[in-house]
């Protein structure tokens, strides 16, 4: 397999194919491929040295407080540095958000899937298009057509319960995970 | 010329064992270059100019900015109040970046319009390419540095293209930012790359000048070098020339710095970066328009996703410049030869500036409908017509030297029916 590379560095030599040159080849392969793993292990740290670093990841959990949030109003806060959206929803939003043709939808995924209690939506407030923040959290705020939410960057609409409906975000708000530990506390993350 | 000796006995100790004056010389004040070459061959060295004052600007910036996303915009505005000088430097880097693009870009159009990127030059043109490639990804984090609202959203927007990805795009994007979101860690490594790439470019320019060296200068008759006759030493006569375009270009960028600082730049990026806070109307620097264009200009394509058939579509259409030497079927290599390809060109210009307007605006409307077409033409230019028109368009005879047209006047009758099957024989 290395013929080539003996031929071209000495055109002198007749190529060789007896035994000699045979173990010479499996050195060759064999150091290379030697060579070729550690090169690859040793990447390996510089590589991963970019990703999060345990107190970037560690910041991860955040406590809030529902109590003081009345129906129908969105409040946001900060999760792993980025904004999620919590929305205590009306009747109406609820319905509005459940009675959606699954078909209708870019990324079809029924509300009660995406909540554990109706009432409270909880979703990343990052668009999935290219990471705007979407307006909707103030009542000055445009809500889209699906009153929902409404990413100005490249005009994404999303509804009631933070699904994509129409522009070029391909997928619904992000969901994270959280819990809750009594009626008026939600632990994200 | 190989074999010459220096008078002074201490360059020639020198140069016997580091053959430094000797390359100089060579490859400097001696070095032969086309005689007929025109304003457009200034650009390349300009090029080079704007690389040392963008390394030296910026290496003093360095010495007092703060790549921290608490302090960075506050040491930037210290920059320009308190530092001695602090303004000066940095709106000669803000600018210069702008020239530099410009004149990169002069360059490039000038290598599609004489043909030099053909045999034999297709390396030094993929050098060319690597350069700017380059050059993108150094503005692209230079621009984060000073952590105004621009900064950060353009870093966010961009950044989150590499989402598109499938499978592994969430991955790649956290990896990229170091953290959930565009944060400190970014900063600081965009800030360490900034600084690190220059250099990389220096490295790729050397590359640049040996792959030019070997292959020589094209020239606006687009054919080859036949003898000394068609030649001059490169000093004094383009040194002169490089000087005078060089005072030109200073004048224009010190005029901007001076007088409209701020010509090129966002308001925006005067506001501190707020991760909660999305602006209205995100755009890129003026030279990143034309490639935001074609990013966004692109729908759903059959079962690829807008966002990512959007990014193909950016990449594609800087590496499409990669197969270009392939994609031009002709065999002449100068426009001024070639009727219709020089109305082509062109258009090309066009559709590029109108492509930038199309970025420089949201995509809907009128200007999505524009930005589409214009993207469309962009790859019909390089896909379809750069192949057809080498079998399609019947070239102009052409000269049979450099010397001929200069010395007999631009005539060429006799000349040109000679030069024209030696040419195709090619
Ligand atoms: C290829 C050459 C270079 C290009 C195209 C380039 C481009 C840029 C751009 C567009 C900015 C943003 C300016 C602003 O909006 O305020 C910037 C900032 C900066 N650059 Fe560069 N740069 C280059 C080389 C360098 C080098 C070699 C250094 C040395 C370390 C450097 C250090 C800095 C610093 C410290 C800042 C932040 C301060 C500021 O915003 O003015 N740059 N660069
Ligand atoms: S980032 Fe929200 S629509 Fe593009």
């Amino acid at each position: 397999m290395i013929d080539w590379l003996w031929t071209m560095t000495d055109k002198s030599q007749p190529v060789d194919h007896g035994k000699g040159e045979t173990r010479r080849d499996f050195l060759y392969v064999a150091t290379a491929t030697f060579g070729t793993l550690g090169a690859a292990f040793a990447a390996w740290p510089l590589i991963d040295v970019m990703n999060p670093s345990a107190e970037v990841r560690a910041l991860s959990s955040t406590e809030v407080d529902l109590a003081p949030i009345a129906e129908g109003q969105r409040i946001t806060i900060k999760w792993r540095g980025r904004p999620v959206f919590i929305d205590r929803r009306t009747p109406e939003r609820i319905r509005a958000a459940e009675s959606v043709d699954l078909d209708a939808l870019i990324d079809p995924q029924p509300d009660s899937a995406r909540t554990q209690r109706p009432e409270w939506l909880v979703v990343v407030g990052v668009c999935t298009h290219l990471g705007c923040i979407p307006l909707g959290q103030k009542a000055t705020d445009p809500w889209g057509e699906y009153g929902g939410w409404f990413c100005p960057c490249h005009g994404s609409h999303y509804d009631t319960s933070g699904r994509i409906r129409k522009g070029p975000a391909p997928k619904n708000l992000e969901v994270p995970p959280y819990e809750f530990l009594d009626d008026s506390t939600v632990l994200i993350g | 010329m190989s074999e010459r000796t220096w008078n002074n006995r201490l360059i020639k100790w020198v140069d016997d064992r580091l053959p430094v004056f000797t390359i100089l010389k060579n490859e400097l004040i001696d070095y032969p270059t086309p005689k007929n070459l025109s304003y457009w061959w200034n650009f390349g060295s300009l090029a080079g100019v704007m690389l040392v004052i963008m390394t030296v600007t910026g290496i003093f910036l360095a010495m007092h900015y703060t790549p921290h996303v608490d302090l960075a915009f506050v040491s930037v505005e210290r920059i320009m109040r308190d530092v001695n000088y602090g303004w000066l430097l940095r709106y000669i880097h803000l600018n210069g970046g702008s020239a530099f693009f410009l004149v990169v870009y002069i360059h490039l159009f000038r290598g599609l319009y004489y043909g030099s990127y053909k045999s034999p030059r297709e390396v030094l043109w993929w050098l060319g390419l690597i350069i700017l490639i380059l050059m993108m990804a150094t503005a692209f984090m230079g621009y984060v540095l000073p952590w105004g609202q621009m900064s950060f959203w353009a870093a966010t927007v961009i950044t989150s293209l590499f989402t598109a990805i499938p499978f592994v795009g969430e991955t790649i994007t956290t990896w990229l930012w170091g953290g959930f979101t565009v944060g400190n860690p970014t900063l600081n490594r965009f800030y360490s790359l900034h600084y690190l790439l220059p250099f990389v470019i220096f490295a790729v320019v050397f590359l640049h000048m040996l792959a030019l060296h070997t292959s020589k200068s094209n020239n606006p008759l687009g054919i080859d070098v036949k003898g000394p006759q068609d030649t001059l030493p490169f000093h004094p006569y383009y040194t002169v020339k490089d000087l005078l375009g060089l005072g030109v270009l200073l004048a224009i960028l010190m005029g901007f710095v001076f007088f409209a600082p701020n010509f090129f730049g966002e308001p925006e990026n005067y506001i501190p970066a707020d991760p909660f806070l999305t602006p209205a109307h995100i755009v890129p620097e003026w030279y990143f328009l034309p490639f935001y264009a074609i990013l966004r200009a692109v729908p759903d394509i059959w079962f690829i996703p807008a966002k990512l058939a959007g990014l193909m579509a950016m990449a594609a259409s800087l590496l499409i410049l990669f197969a270009l030497p392939w994609l031009d079927t002709s065999k002449v290599r100068s426009a001024r030869f070639r009727p219709i390809y020089k109305q082509v060109f062109w258009i090309l210009v066009v559709d590029c500036i109108v492509l930038g307007w199309a970025g420089a605006n949201p995509p809907e409307g009128i200007y999505l409908i524009v930005g589409r077409i214009a993207t469309a033409y962009y790859f019909f230019h390089f896909l379809i017509l750069m192949p057809l028109l080498g079998f399609m368009e019947r070239p102009h005879p052409l000269p049979e030297s450099i010397s001929e047209p200069v010395v007999k006047g631009a005539g060429a009758v006799a000349g040109g029916a000679a030069a024209e099957p030696m040419e195709k024989a090619r």
